[in-house]
């Protein structure tokens, strides 16, 4: 083939250095022993007296096999079947008991296929690199440039392959503790894992898409939760990243004014509350808006309820959600003032000059000076508060706990965001599988939201603007 | 108009008073409470009939369950292994993204961003899982090990804020060390860490502070091991239905105590915070 000699010479010009070729040119490009080294790992390097790199690969390969044939394989077929042995029960005449016998347990066989397969991914990633380290001394001896030693390799770390050395440890954190158990969760999606499949006592199995189904199926308990669940996390989200946008930036602007006096100590007084810990925070309000608590108290000796009544701030499920709307202004506008408090200080007095010449009264001025400016540098902040209104699962979970319960919701209760429902469904109820499900869908939910905004944020697009 | 405009200020002042008693109102309860005489949870009246610091003494010297000390030597010892090991991995990552160029490094972010997507949560069951089958919730100590593993593991992904603050430091200082004959490594170890003082207390403090509030994932791997409890799932649990009656008051003890040095962090927080936000080199 004519083209492929063209598209080799090409290759050559297109990279400067060999480590900039990609692993299907390093493939192309490489001799036999390149090419053996994606198979043979460190084969490459070795014959070409790079003999601790070389045997460093090998092992990497041969640790793998080794896992594979003593564990691996089987781990795959398990996870394939997710097990067929269920634990049994055998009457042991001799101590006149039933004993269990072991079955298979789905939730591991599930768990080390996926560390299987996560292994797998990075034995892919090892190839690639052999070859490609093998593609690379070959380069040079073609160049007739010097082979790196291992000590030269050792000493990239510090230099152009910095980067892999202070990546390392970090990512494998990450992998460990992130990626791992969310491949291992969005599997779990797709399988029976509930209430009723409990391992080691009873398998799941994989089922598809059934447990999407459940959920949007119409008429059903589920679908009967998760709407209505939907729309008060929307709602909540709604009013509490714009109830405390709107209300932060008035105080920051009464504040602010310029005939108020003692700036400081108003701004002290409000700031006072960031200050405590947020679940001392909302523990103290559980308490303070119980039946029996302060406020009822104080309602009671006010005469505005009787001397046994108490407003249901928690157990009724309006009271509930406006309650919790409130608390949150509680907590969180002192943190907007803050924030905005700087930003209406870098409005350029200037304007506010020219309008106040032109004969603007407050309020125009506020409409058509403040608002857009706030407004236009506050989008991003207001964005990300409300993805995180969305997950806060704090405010909820620690004030309401999720309640007033409802017999018509599947183990939720009224005031439940589906973050918290996600919660319930997997520690207190064990339907793993739902809870995944509802895992995904708030990922999606989050996904398509900071798609939609984040790219249009100056701090990703330009990212170097200030070096 | 003079007299208008004096009677708007009073008017802002006297909205501005009544806010700030009801923002101040609820701190005051807890303190005042945290020294009520008697016990019991909740009373028909607001103000104590007696005041006592045996609240706090109680607190202190604890029982067999409620060893306020314990909790405050467990999270203060997690706190301090998860701080060192994730302001490492937050500081390689971030001054990684931020300076050096490698063709994984814009798909790298991308996947970092999407990581943080997903319900942080979510992957707690899995990880519970993980660490069970490690063998890392045989004791109690081990419990101890596995959360500060949790607490540091993710913290690669939250490298934005660092990378922010290094992407301001001029790459010609960088440029003049390499000229000088320093290597990458010795730049960002001689160079850029000294520089990056505000982010990089900004980011220690940032870690101690999380396994102080965070709830739930000490509750799901502490399980009962009430000894072994950090400061948030212990107090929490006091205010649980076997306890609350008997230690309501010396729950908002433990309230105010714990609130004294997290609210002294979050001010030097704030401080770093404004100075890492706002540039290494000044101009």
């Amino acid at each position: 083939m004519g083209s492929s000699k063209d598209n080799k010479i090409k290759n050559v010009n297109f990279f400067s250095r060999p480590r900039d070729a990609s692993t299907s040119q390093a493939f192309q490009m490489g001799d036999t022993m390149t090419k053996l080294s994606f198979f043979i790992f460190g084969l490459g390097n070795i014959v070409n007296r790079q003999i601790v790199r070389g045997i460093i690969f090998l092992l990497i390969e041969i640790a793998y096999l080794i896992y594979m044939v003593a564990f691996g394989i089987r781990a795959i077929g398990n996870f394939m079947t997710l097990g067929t042995v269920e634990q049994g029960q055998v009457y042991n005449e001799a101590l006149g008991i039933y004993e269990y016998t072991a079955g298979d347990n789905s939730m591991l066989f599930l768990l080390y296929g996926v560390i299987t397969l996560m292994l797998t991914v990075g034995i892919v990633c090892v190839a690639c690199l052999s070859g490609k380290s093998a593609f690379c001394t070959q380069f040079r001896k073609e160049k007739g440039m010097d082979v790196p030693s291992f000590w030269d390799d050792l000493r990239s770390l510090k230099e152009e392959n910095l980067h892999a050395m202070l990546l390392t440890l970090p990512v494998t954190g990450i992998i460990c503790f992130t990626i791992v158990p969310l491949v291992f969760m969005i599997m779990m999606a797709f399988t029976s894992y509930d209430h009723e499949h409990q391992p080691p006592g009873n398998l799941f199995d994989w089922v598809g898409i059934a447990n999407f189904k459940a959920i949007f199926a119409s008429g059903s308990k589920l679908a009967g939760t998760f709407w209505p669940i939907l729309t008060w996390t929307l709602i909540w989200a709604v009013f509490a990243t714009f109830t405390n946008y709107v209300l932060g930036l008035l105080l920051a602007l009464l504040i602010n004014r310029k005939g108020t006096r003692a700036k400081g100590f108003w701004r002290f007084m409000f700031v006072m509350s960031i200050a405590v810990p947020q679940f001392v925070t909302l523990l103290s309000m559980k308490t303070i808006f119980n039946a029996n608590g302060p406020v009822n108290v104080i309602l009671r000796a006010l005469g505005f309820i009787g001397a046994t009544e108490s407003i249901p701030f928690f157990t009724d499920s309006l009271y509930a959600k406006i309650t919790i709307i409130c608390i949150n202004i509680w907590i969180g506008v002192p943190y907007t003032m803050l924030s905005t408090t700087g930003i209406l200080q870098n409005i350029p007095a200037d304007i506010y000059e020219a309008a106040e010449i032109d004969g603007a009264n407050p309020l125009t001025i506020f409409r058509k000076i403040t608002m857009p400016y706030m407004n236009f540098v506050m989008t991003p902040n207001l964005i990300t508060a409300f993805v995180g209104n969305i997950n806060n699962f704090n405010v909820i979970f620690l004030l309401s706990g999720g309640g007033p319960d409802s017999m018509d919701y599947y183990y939720a209760g009224k005031t439940d965001l589906l973050i918290t429902w996600l919660y319930k469904l997997t520690i207190t109820q064990k339907d793993y599988n739902l809870g995944a499900v509802i895992g995904i869908l708030v990922f999606i939910i989050m996904a398509t939201l900071s798609l939609l905004t984040y790219r249009h944020t100056g701090s990703y697009k330009d990212e170097g603007a200030f070096q | 108009m003079k007299s208008r405009k004096a009677s708007m200020d009073n008017l802002c002042h006297a909205v501005l008073a009544v806010l700030s008693i009801f923002w101040v109102l609820p701190i005051f309860y807890v303190i005042l409470t945290s020294f009520r005489e008697e016990s019991g949870s909740y009373k028909s009246y607001i103000w104590p009939r007696g005041f006592t610091l045996d609240n706090y003494k109680n607190l202190m010297t604890g029982n067999s369950n409620i060893d306020f000390t314990r909790w405050f030597l467990n999270t203060l010892i997690i706190a301090i292994f998860s701080t060192v090991l994730s302001a490492f991995f937050v500081l390689c990552v971030a001054y990684v993204m931020s300076r050096l160029r490698f063709k994984m490094r814009k798909p790298l972010m991308n996947v970092a961003l999407i990581l943080g997507m997903f319900p942080g949560f979510m992957s707690m069951i899995a990880v519970y899982y993980i660490l069970k089958g490690l063998g890392f919730l045989e004791t109690g100590l081990l419990k101890q090990v596995a959360l500060v593993m949790v607490y540091s593991g993710g913290a690669g992904l939250t490298f934005y804020m660092a990378k922010g603050f290094f992407d301001t430091i001029p790459k010609a200082i960088d440029e003049a060390a390499y000229i000088d004959g320093a290597s990458k490594w010795d730049t960002f170890i001689h160079v850029t860490v000294p520089l990056s003082k505000p982010i990089i207390t900004y980011t220690l403090i940032n870690s101690f502070m999380a396994p102080w509030v965070d709830y739930i994932f000490a509750k799901v791997i502490m399980g009962n091991d009430i000894k072994y409890y950090t400061i948030a799932i212990g107090l929490w649990t006091l205010l649980e239905k076997e306890y609350i009656e008997l230690y309501y008051t010396q729950f908002y003890a433990g309230c105010v105590l714990i609130s004294i040095p997290i609210s002294i962090l979050f001010v030097l927080t704030q401080k770093c915070y404004v100075e890492g936000v706002s540039g290494a080199v000044k101009g």
